[in-house]
């Protein structure tokens, strides 16, 4: 297991210094350089400012380098100042990091809630009808965009005091329970889309394995239907649904960027969108690099919890070794 | 595929009856509209929807019709997510399908490409995109676009490499076929199952796209109507009159949903491996 896991990380490298490459390169096609951009809100300059301006902006110097020197910037964690404010950005990036992530696993944990029950519930009894009826609802909820269900939620609790964080949010150290109160809308509003999969997924994956010899084998024995179900069945049904459950999580953390917006939660998400508003190039890459680097490590997380579960995976890839 | 099995599996015509209608809608815009989807009416600020005054769905905060901006923003979501689509899909296949056609340096140096656009999550990457390239409604093609390159090099990767050595394949190289020739007339056409599932489950997944970005002020400018832009502007005044959020969603939903049903029916009749499944 240990080679696995260092050989899964190690592939992480070319792939993580692909989207270093991407970020640092598109920003670059904006029309006018940063000095412009910085330079738009200031008074003159004097030529000697000007030269100094050029070298901090490095306008003095072929990309590549630049290049160079902003990623060996960000690999010992100095994620650049902030355009508008003159911050550094890294501070500010990871004081509200801790949101997003919890409002990511809690929606995640949300989808599972909701999605593996109902999932359950639906390949045990299956008739044509409640068929097209779990797949239209299924279906529905991939459907409705996030944002909506998110404004209407608003709506619909704007006279409840404690359920819309709107402007006053607590944060989970200072209120366990406040706290997770006001998350608890927005996650659902991220979540449900996903738990909506996790159903399909556990409900085909059931189905599955539920025409398999040793569930009947399992059933013959006198064994009680729940036993069968949840040890036997479940065990091996749920697979698949690990991985599905994992790779969706990253997007769970770009759904978080337009939620945030929605009930006003001061997360990674409100920050992007304010560093787009203001065209503030540095919090933008910065941003864009911290949740690309998550997306990489959550996909690799369930890679390894995939092959933690099922032992098939691992003598796989110590087969194509030798 | 016959038209047999389309007719039969009901999840498929009910995608194929929604999308219909809304390309109905989008035929009518060009003729009649119930209002002026763009001329503001200071007169009927916020009027709830009724017959009397000839608003089905209500006015806006601007007095304008929601029904007349809501068919013509139809015409504006469609029209970006079928060009981000056709975007994504065509030089995501063409990647894909070199990749796996040619094998060795290629595959790897063209997967490797499709792996870090893949490790954005889509609505991130598209934001991105807009936020360099400024909000313009050809933008909002491309941002989408470049989401969906990733997808459809994978897929058509996967399926050019199960059939890259069939007899068939085999035959047309010794009768002295190119490959471009090989890949365009016998690999493409046999792998287009597959690539017209994913364009389906595509067009849903742009229109939603589309949405949230013009949602957060990135996407279709106003005064255009766009359902996302649409809701943008609710959010100020969805208290007051909720039908100014209510039916610019539903008319998302149900756009998108159809795209699914379709989407899905169609994997159903198409993929004979999947039919007993489900």
């Amino acid at each position: 297991m240990g080679r696995y896991i260092a050989k899964r990380l190690l592939s992480l490298v070319p792939v993580l210094f692909g989207v270093s490459i991407i970020v640092f390169f598109l920003v670059r096609l904006i029309p006018g350089s940063a000095l412009q951009m910085y330079m738009g809100t200031q008074v003159e300059a004097t030529p000697q400012q000007m030269e100094e301006l050029k070298r901090i902006f490095g306008e003095d110097r072929p990309v590549t380098v630049l290049f160079v020197e902003w990623l060996g910037r960000i690999l010992q964690g100095d994620f650049g100042y902030s355009l508008r404010t003159g911050r550094a950005v890294l501070p500010d990036i990871l004081s509200r990091l801790p949101l997003s992530l919890e409002l990511t696993l809690f929606a995640l944990f949300l989808a599972l809630l909701i999605g593996i029950p109902q999932g359950i519930a639906s390949s045990l009894k299956k008739n044509p009808v409640s068929d097209v009826i779990n797949r239209i609802v299924g279906l529905l909820g991939l459907s409705l965009p996030q944002f909506w269900l998110a404004s209407l939620m608003v709506l619909a609790f704007s006279g409840t005091r404690g359920w819309i964080p709107m402007g006053n949010y607590i944060k989970f150290a200072a209120n366990p329970l406040r706290n997770l109160q006001m998350l608890f809308l927005p996650a659902l509003a991220i979540g449900i889309g996903l738990a909506a999969v996790i159903m399909r997924y556990t409900r085909n994956s059931m189905l599955e394995v539920l025409q398999m010899d040793y569930i009947r084998t399992a059933k013959a024995k006198g064994l009680k239907k729940r036993v069968v179900i949840l040890r036997h069945a479940l065990k091996n049904a749920i697979l698949p649904v690990i991985t599905v459950a994992g790779f969706n999580t990253g997007y769970l953390l770009g759904g978080a960027i337009v939620i945030e917006e929605v009930f006003a939660l001061p997360g990674m998400g409100r920050l992007a969108l304010y560093a787009i508003y203001q065209r503030d190039y540095p919090v933008i890459q910065a941003i864009v690099l911290v949740i690309a680097t998550l997306f990489v490590l959550v996909n690799l997380v369930t890679d390894l919890i995939y092959a933690l579960v099922d032992p098939r995976i691992r003598l796989d890839e110590g087969k194509k070794q030798s | 595929m016959s038209k047999s099995r389309l007719a039969k599996n009901s999840i498929a015509m009910t995608g194929v009856v929604i999308v219909a209608l809304y390309l109905l809608s989008i035929a009518v815009s060009f003729f009649w509209l119930p209002f002026d989807p763009v001329a503001m009416d200071v007169e009927h600020l916020l009027e709830a929807p009724s017959l009397a005054t000839g608003h089905l769905f209500g006015t806006d905060e601007f007095g304008r019709d929601i029904l007349a901006r809501i068919m013509k923003g139809s015409t504006i979501s469609l029209v970006i997510s079928l060009c981000a689509t056709a975007l994504g899909s065509v030089v995501g296949v063409l990647m894909g399908i070199w990749a796996g056609y040619l094998g060795g340096r290629w595959d790897h140096w063209i997967m490797r490409v499709a792996d870090v656009l893949f490790s954005f999550p889509s609505l991130l990457l598209a934001i991105f995109v807009m936020a360099i390239l400024g909000e313009k409604t050809f933008n909002v093609v491309f941002a989408i676009g470049i989401v969906y390159i990733p997808q459809f090099a994978r897929i058509s990767r996967g399926a050019i490499l199960t059939i890259k050595s069939s007899e068939f394949v085999r035959a047309a190289r010794s009768n002295g076929a190119g490959s471009s020739f090989i890949l365009f007339r016998h690999l493409l056409p046999n792998i287009l199952v597959p690539l017209i599932v994913q364009v389906s489950l595509s067009l849903s997944v742009a229109i939603l796209l589309e949405s949230s970005l013009s949602f957060l002020g990135l996407g279709v400018q106003p005064p255009a109507p766009s359902w996302g832009n649409m809701l943008s502007g609710a959010r100020k005044v969805m208290v007051l009159a909720p039908w100014t959020a209510i039916y610019p969603g539903l008319a998302i939903s149900f756009l998108v949903l159809g795209f699914n049903l379709l989407g899905d029916g169609l994997r159903d009749i198409l993929d004979p491996r999947l039919r007993n499944v489900r």
